[in-house]
């Protein structure tokens, strides 16, 4: 099979000196080859999760700090000056330093934190061991994959310690504003840095969603159909193949901009009066960056909730007991927004000035999204009508995940709508709205399946006491802190404000930007539980003893509970039906390997 | 000091829920499986119901709450439509929220997992799935038609007896310009700006048409008469956000954009329907432009056509403040005034 070849030419390419590469599972690892440059996809899931874990903490943190400013303007904390020094200068964080960290946290949570540590992960943990794969099509690609997301990492750490500091013009990046270091002076060093990182990160998925796809069209398991796979390796399916095509467009336009900042080129400077003097810059578009930056921009926000999707989808049959319902119309749904996300770029520029005719198209196409999300919502439901759910951690943040999906899936149906959009366009409503869709939805879906792999990845369970409180707690905070939040978008107060105390129209908010931050904190010290929780459970968490501790019927709980690489001692086991057969002819679940009865009704 | 304390505190909390959350570990190994799972399943079955109960109850006492805090009615005639479409769709979602809601939290509730209870093998069924399908499609058939025809009302060209005011972005303030008596604006060019020499705009001066042209620090408009803002910006991208009116527009550098509606209320009106006695009309940039970006505030008074022709009469062109010697040597306002009217004259 050739999931064995690639697997010994491997093992050659690692052991070229040693004599004897007889059986794959009786090498000795040294540090570096199990730790460090591992090649096998669980280790490097491992990688991108605790890498992952590390930047959220961090991004999760400046939330905190511009927080304390939006809730307390007119506060000091000596302790800010003593962290950030002259950026928080006697205790307030100043404008150019507010937004630097509203930057970084957009930055880090989208791109390091819900692509990388989200799908990073969960696609390399899951895809070769529920497909029935020893390992992905190319480990050593898999393995550059997160090397260079690390690369990217050190870049983006580094560019938060330069004297001018990090970048800080939004985390669209846009020009003129990043291109012009007059402009502002996170402008300076810290956009090449920033620029830097973000094309050492595009290179990093490229090669993570080559070795998806690749893995999924060809090193399936005997018998393991399309059709038959779990809607995890879907759902991971199609967010590589959204990534694969898109962020090489981001790459050409941070390109560009990197360019006019350093080549006098002028793709997207014109007219420009700015330090005192006019610029020879003429004929570019500002606008033609924000659609290269939208055409990968978009379909991120889905690259980011597919896996959840996918996850939530997995878990809620598991834990209700039941078959998820609908398998096909959930592919379909999937397959139909991968599609869709590629023709709604421009609902993000509905009034930088587009054509509205143009905007017309882009409004029908955008609200065209609701229906397959809507599908995945009443499907999830009805997944759960008259099941037997057992409410473990995973499975309440499934269920806070379809809650959330529903809460910020429904404001986008204003958003995308033109006419709504012009008197809520970057206000505090659109903050709101991804906000609880992409982050906290994300954020619930990614919860789901560390609870739920914890004991795949580390042979251990997570305190569930703890992830209890983590879940209620989270689960309160997001929408006392989300919810109120759409009131003042509605007022028409924009997002980006570091104060709104001069304004006649905002400043009413005061009261209710005050308690949304003592919420943020307290919401961010739960996080710190988690992370406790679940550095702890690696090692001293309760043990697993069981195979299979979900009773669920996919491949990677055939697999030892310390699965060597190559994750099945002998054979890779045959599969001959589909992932769902729960309860299904009075048998509580009916493993995929276990061969159809003679009586038996496919599904 | 007290900043250590709060530390402390913080990490005395950590400790003592994490000791019990071990503790209950042990307690469940002692009880026995089973039961702790059938005890976890009903606190956490009670929580979700009580969540979804008390969470309707405080997305009503939110709306309560701060209802009055947000925008009342719209100030111009085109943002009724963009309210219409907002409590249409509110309509549409605020439904489709409340019984997803439901059927989620309430299905969790009472299918939590009891003893005895088999979950219903239901793979799919066809008329189900074709049912929501449909009925989504059908929705969002009449949201994407209403919001369409909004759209292409909003942003049709303005009537032609609209009056014409240049707004442009900087870091980190709003330029304004009137087309003064004429009814035109000036050529102008970047390359021209001096604001050295007053002219922040690069107005061009050989060119007639910007004798006039004058440039206030507030927009006045008159009531009930359409405007139409051409925008622009010298440095960065910027963006005109008008709350009250439901109106936006991106200030691009080289590539000029409009908007236009039509203002309701006076500011007076206003002061009086809102009860506060400081309301105004604000331009506030929605678009990151900076460091000062929240500090980029611009007022706009609407009036009667007799007070806004007071004000505009007692303007001053940009052309003669900036060029106040060589146009009038003794530098007498009253010399000021006779080169406009001279200007237009010539015109």
């Amino acid at each position: 099979m050739s999931n064995e070849a690639t697997l010994h030419s491997q093992q050659e390419v690692m052991h070229g000196a040693h004599d004897h590469h007889d059986h794959e599972h009786h090498h000795e690892d040294s540090f570096i080859s199990k730790y460090v440059f591992s090649m096998d996809h669980k280790m490097i899931a491992k990688q991108f999760l605790i890498t992952g874990i590390v930047w959220a903490i961090i991004g999760a943190f400046f939330s905190v700090l511009f927080r304390l400013q939006l809730g307390f303007p007119d506060a000091t904390f000596p302790w800010l000056e003593s962290i950030l020094g002259h950026w928080a200068k006697g205790g307030r964080i100043t404008a150019e330093a507010y937004y630097a960290l509203v930057t970084m946290h957009g930055t880090i949570l989208v791109f390091f934190v819900l692509t990388a540590g989200l799908s990073g992960t969960f696609s390399n943990l899951l895809i070769p061991l529920q497909v029935g794969a020893r390992d992905m099509a190319s480990p050593f690609m898999n393995c550059l994959s997160y090397w260079f997301f690390f690369l990217a990492s050190l870049v983006m750490m580094a560019s938060l310690f330069v004297q001018t500091g990090p970048a800080s013009g939004g985390w669209t990046m846009y020009p003129p504003l990043s291109a012009l270091g007059d402009a502002s002076i996170g402008s300076k060093i810290g956009v090449d840095l920033w620029l830097t990182s973000m094309a050492l990160f595009v290179v990093s998925q490229l090669l993570g969603g080559l070795n998806y796809i690749s893995t999924i069209l060809n090193m399936r398991t005997k018998g393991m159909a399309m059709t038959k796979m779990p809607l995890t390796i879907w759902s991971f399916f199609f967010t590589a193949i959204l990534g694969v095509l898109s962020f090489p467009v981001l790459l050409s336009g941070f390109i560009l901009l990197l360019m006019d900042r350093h080549a006098g080129t002028s793709f997207y400077l014109s007219d420009i009066f700015i330090a005192g003097k006019a610029l020879a810059n003429e004929g570019g578009s500002a606008i033609l960056y924000q659609h290269l930056f939208w055409f990968l921009g978009h379909p991120e926000v889905y690259i980011i909730i597919l896996p959840a999707m996918g996850m939530v989808s997995e878990v809620l049959a598991v834990s209700s007991r039941k078959p998820i319902f609908g398998y096909l119309a959930m592919i379909g749904s999937l397959f139909a927004i991968c599609i869709l996300a590629f023709l709604v770029w421009a609902h993000h520029m509905f009034v930088t000035g587009l054509n509205p005719f143009l905007g017309a198209f882009f409004v029908l196409l955008t609200l065209l999204i609701a229906v397959p999300s809507a599908i995945k919502v009443f499907n999830w439901i009805t997944t759960i009508w008259k099941g037997n759910i057992n409410f473990t951690p995973a499975s309440l943040f499934s269920i806070g995940f379809v809650s959330t999906f529903i809460s910020g899936g429904l404001t986008g149906i204003w958003l995308g709508n033109s006419s709504i959009d012009i008197h809520l366009h970057d206000t505090m409503f659109v903050i709101a709205h991804f906000h609880i869709v992409m982050g906290v939805s994300a954020f619930f879906g990614m919860f789901a399946g560390i609870y739920h792999w914890f004991p795949k990845l580390y042979g251990r369970f997570m305190n569930s006491t703890i992830g209890y409180i983590h879940f209620w707690v989270t689960m309160v905070g997001a929408y006392l802190i989300f919810w109120p939040m759409h009131y003042e978008g509605m007022a028409g107060m924009p997002r980006r404000y570091y104060d709104v105390s001069n304004w006649a129209s905002f400043k009413q908010f005061g009261g209710l930007n005050e308690f949304i931050t003592i919420v943020v904190i307290l919401v961010f010290a739960v996080q710190l539980l988690f992370v406790f929780n679940f550095f702890y459970s690696i090692f001293k968490g309760r043990k697993m003893t069981t195979l299979n501790p979900w009773h669920a019927t996919s491949l990677e709980w055939t697999t030892p509970i310390h699965a060597g690489h190559g994750n099945w001692p002998g054979e890779i086991p045959e599969v001959y039906r589909w992932a769902y057969d729960y309860s299904k002819d009075g048998r509580d679940f009916i493993p995929q390997t276990e061969p159809i009865g003679p009586n038996e009704e496919v599904h | 000091m007290s900043g250590f304390l709060a530390v402390l505190v913080v990490v005395l909390i950590f400790i003592v829920i994490f000791q019990i959350a071990k503790a209950s570990e042990y307690v469940s190994i002692l009880k026995g499986e089973k039961k702790a799972r059938e005890q976890s399943n009903r606190i956490n079955g009670f929580l979700l119901i009580a969540f979804l109960v008390l969470g309707l109850i405080g997305v009503y006492y939110c709306n309560d709450l701060l209802k009055g805090k947000i925008l009342g009615e719209s100030a111009s005639v085109q943002g009724e439509g963009v309210d219409t479409l907002i409590y249409v769709t509110l309509a549409i979602t605020g439904i489709v929220f409340i019984i997803t809601q439901i059927l989620l939290f309430w299905f969790a509730f009472k299918y939590q997992e009891k003893e005895g209870r088999k979950a219903f093998y239901f793979p799919h069924n066809n008329k189900l799935e074709v049912i929501w399908t449909v009925i989504p499609a059908i929705a969002l058939t009449v949201l994407v038609a209403f919001g369409l025809k909004h759209w292409f009302q909003l942003t049709s060209d303005a009537p032609k007896d609209a009056q014409v005011v240049e707004v442009t972005g900087k870091q980190f303030n709003w330029i304004f310009r009137y087309p003064g008596k004429d009814g035109q604006l000036g050529r102008r060019d970047f390359k021209d700006i001096d604001p050295g020499a007053g002219n922040e705009l690069g107005m061009d001066w050989n060119d007639p048409l910007n004798k006039d042209d004058f440039m206030p620090t507030e927009v006045h408009l008159v009531v009930g008469k359409p405007v139409k803002f051409i925008i622009g910006s010298r440095d960065v991208i910027h963006d005109v956000g008008l709350p009250h009116f439901r109106m936006k527009m991106d200030a691009v550098p080289g590539i000029p954009t409009t908007l236009w509606f039509t203002p309701k209320y006076t500011t007076k009106q206003m002061k009086e329907k809102t009860g506060n006695p400081d309301f105004t009309y604000e331009i506030s940039c929605d678009q990151m432009c900076g460091s000062g970006h929240y500090s980029m505030r611009g007022v706009i008074v609407v009036e009667t056509q007799e007070e806004f022709d007071a004000w505009a009469a007692k303007q001053k062109s940009t052309y003669s403040l900036t060029h106040a010697d060589t146009a009038a040597p003794t530098g007498a306002p009253k010399a000021d005034s006779t080169q406009k009217v001279v200007a237009a004259v010539t015109k």
